[in-house]
């Protein structure tokens, strides 16, 4: 059950006009999973989304939900819902009106409809407002029906096309945790969409990194992080320092730095530059010969550096990419 | 009246404000100048052409165009056609409307420019030309004839502000209703119908209006048979004093104001002017 696969993409490829888009995209989401396709804007992340969604034809290659292909239907035969960037609740509606469309369309009985979605508002946590104008409620109010009026039709695969950019940082942190609960108590199966590695590594079972329309590394958030492919998956997901060498560039994330008081020790020799508190780690930047790098240091053994002072660095684990991997 | 003296006003208000004043009562003169003067024609017994102020005051000419019996026929016959004129434009004009504002084909913006061409020419010339094609098809002097005339007048507006209206709704509300199981065609009457409805019904009225105010095209296509408001309103222009003409022109104003109120009233002038939006 765990492991039956729910959405197959097969050698999708979608190209615009300009050349642009995604080719030969091979993903395999198993039920109640939630993938994240991640990476920056115009890598081809919410034309995948789109392409499930149907509101795109893919040139060539095919989409399967529970092992039938849907490439060839147009999105209201296709078992997905998609929460768009923007809510999209429709204005003249309300609340209760913007949830019963797409049941009043599969004549779910009146009864029955107003049930459901009683429940669902109860489940999203907006009770009392199914009176409600789309335009009363705030941005992440209207998120909430726009996640429950998805959820409300039962999709096979839920589509979220960066559902939580337009709110602001604290609303949104709190809507992920919610998303995320409600996805493994329904037990639903998500592709979501972010340019936020944050995000994608606080919700995802899986992430997809993107590049320029192709995959990087597909992993669980800790496989990504700790054990990344190539220089751009380093550099994309959390903070890491490039230390350039002749051949091949050395990548260390800031935690995984040791600062040594005594110099002439082996390691790389620097001054610090500045250091500074946050919470419960302390930052400091040191000047080497490789440029700048940045180390993550815990406040309890923090004897305070100061700026000017000679230090050597060692690192305590790293990761090496050959250099042609940059030109890629 | 010493106060009204300029002189004083100009150094009571100051230069700048005077001439402010001046300008705004040149604009008023120039707006409600012609609308006031009908007014008090309309309510003239007799009037002289040299003199400003009409000689004598009195309902005369009222009674006598009420007494008119084509009158009350033209009336009805104006806002028969006009309501089945509005009604068929936004049959025929809508989907014209949605499909030039969706879709980017070839030749779009051609066809929305050509739109204007027939509203550029001079109308007499394009009515000949109509003319000839109508003795064709036997349309002179018919109900339809008329009606096709007035849409003619109505197309570009009834195209250009729905397009506008239309493009105004964003893509990803009708994607959200297609996403849930909407058919195009339910997508179109649930959510970009009713989102789009300030700019359909502001054109709507004016289609409305325009076709109660059409009178050269219904002049030379309609006669005898079908003498509409305007095109009775010649008759009275050409057969009688100017004091008829205003009376008339009093009674063609009502229904428009009447129409705008209402549009006022139930659209909200809010809407009203947001359908004026043109993208």
């Amino acid at each position: 059950m765990a492991d039956k696969i729910k959405l197959e993409i097969r050698n999708m490829t979608k190209l615009y006009k300009n050349n642009e888009g995604v080719r030969n995209i091979n993903l395999q989401v198993k039920e109640g999973e939630l993938v994240t396709l991640l990476g920056p804007s115009g890598c081809g992340k919410t034309t995948i989304l789109r392409t499930i969604g149907g509101f795109l034809k893919c040139d060539e290659g095919s989409i399967l939900i529970d092992g039938q292909p849907v490439e060839h239907l147009p999105p209201e035969k296709r078992p997905t819902a998609m929460v768009f960037q923007n809510y999209n609740l429709w204005p003249h509606m309300t609340v209760y009106e913007n949830m019963a469309f797409g049941l009043k369309l599969r004549k779910v009985p009146k009864a029955e409809r107003h049930r459901q979605i009683m429940d669902m508002l109860e489940l999203v946590k907006m009770t009392g407002m199914e009176k409600k104008y789309p335009g009363q409620l705030s941005g992440g109010q209207q998120q909430r029906i726009a996640i429950a009026r998805s959820l409300l039709l039962k999709p096979q695969v839920l589509l979220l096309d960066e559902p939580f950019s337009a709110l602001d940082a604290k609303i949104r942190s709190q809507m992920r945790e919610e998303l995320r609960k409600l996805q493994i108590d329904l037990n639903i199966t998500v592709v979501f969409v972010t340019h936020d590695q944050e995000e994608a590594m606080a919700l995802s079972d899986r992430i997809v990194v993107m590049n320029r329309g192709c995959f990087e590394q597909i992993g669980t958030p800790a496989e990504v992080y700790n054990n990344p492919v190539n220089r751009y998956v380093a550099g994309f997901i959390g903070e890491m320092n490039f230390l350039e060498q002749r051949d091949k560039t050395i990548a260390v994330r800031p935690e995984n730095i040791v600062i040594n008081r005594e110099t002439g020790t082996e390691g790389i020799p620097g001054k610090v530059r500045a250091t500074m508190i946050l919470g419960h780690y302390t930052e400091v930047t040191v000047d080497t010969q490789y440029g700048i790098i940045k180390a993550f240091i815990p406040c309890e053994n923090s004897e305070t550096f100061s700026p000017g002072e000679n230090v050597t660095l060692t690192l305590s684990k790293y990761h090496e990419f050959a250099k042609e991997e940059k030109a890629s | 009246m010493k106060f009204l003296n300029p002189k004083r006003l100009y150094y009571y208000m100051g230069r700048k404000r005077f001439y402010e004043w001046l300008i705004l009562l040149a604009f008023m003169l120039f707006f409600y100048g012609p609308l006031l003067y009908m007014f008090m024609l309309a309510f003239a017994n007799k009037y002289q052409v040299p003199a400003i102020i009409p000689q004598e005051f009195g309902f005369q000419w009222w009674e006598y165009v009420f007494k008119q019996k084509s009158l009350v026929s033209s009336i009805s016959l104006s806002f028969t056609i006009a309501f089945i004129v509005t009604i068929l434009s936004l049959i025929i004009c809508l989907p014209a409307a949605y499909v030039l504002s969706r879709f980017n084909f070839r030749g779009r913006k051609l066809i929305m420019f050509s739109f204007l061409i027939g509203n550029a020419f001079p109308k007499i010339g394009l009515y000949t030309s109509i003319g000839i094609i109508y003795y064709k098809f036997n349309l002179m002097g018919t109900f339809l004839g008329v009606l096709l005339i007035h849409m003619l007048e109505s197309m570009l507006l009834m195209i250009w502000l729905p397009a506008g209206a239309f493009r105004s709704v964003p893509r990803e509300q009708e994607e959200a209703a297609r996403d849930v199981g909407a058919s195009p065609f339910r997508t179109f009457m649930h959510v970009t119908l009713p989102l789009a409805w300030p700019g359909i019904a502001v054109s709507a009225m004016f289609t409305f209006i325009a076709s109660l105010g059409e009178s050269q095209g219904t002049l030379l296509v309609g006669l005898p048979r079908y003498r509409t408001m305007p095109v009775e309103m010649y008759g009275v222009i050409l057969d009688y004093p100017a004091t008829a003409g205003a009376v008339f022109a009093l009674i063609l104003i009502i229904p428009n104001l009447i129409l705008i109120l209402l549009m006022n009233r139930y659209v909200g002038s809010e809407t009203l002017a947001k359908g004026y939006k043109m993208q």
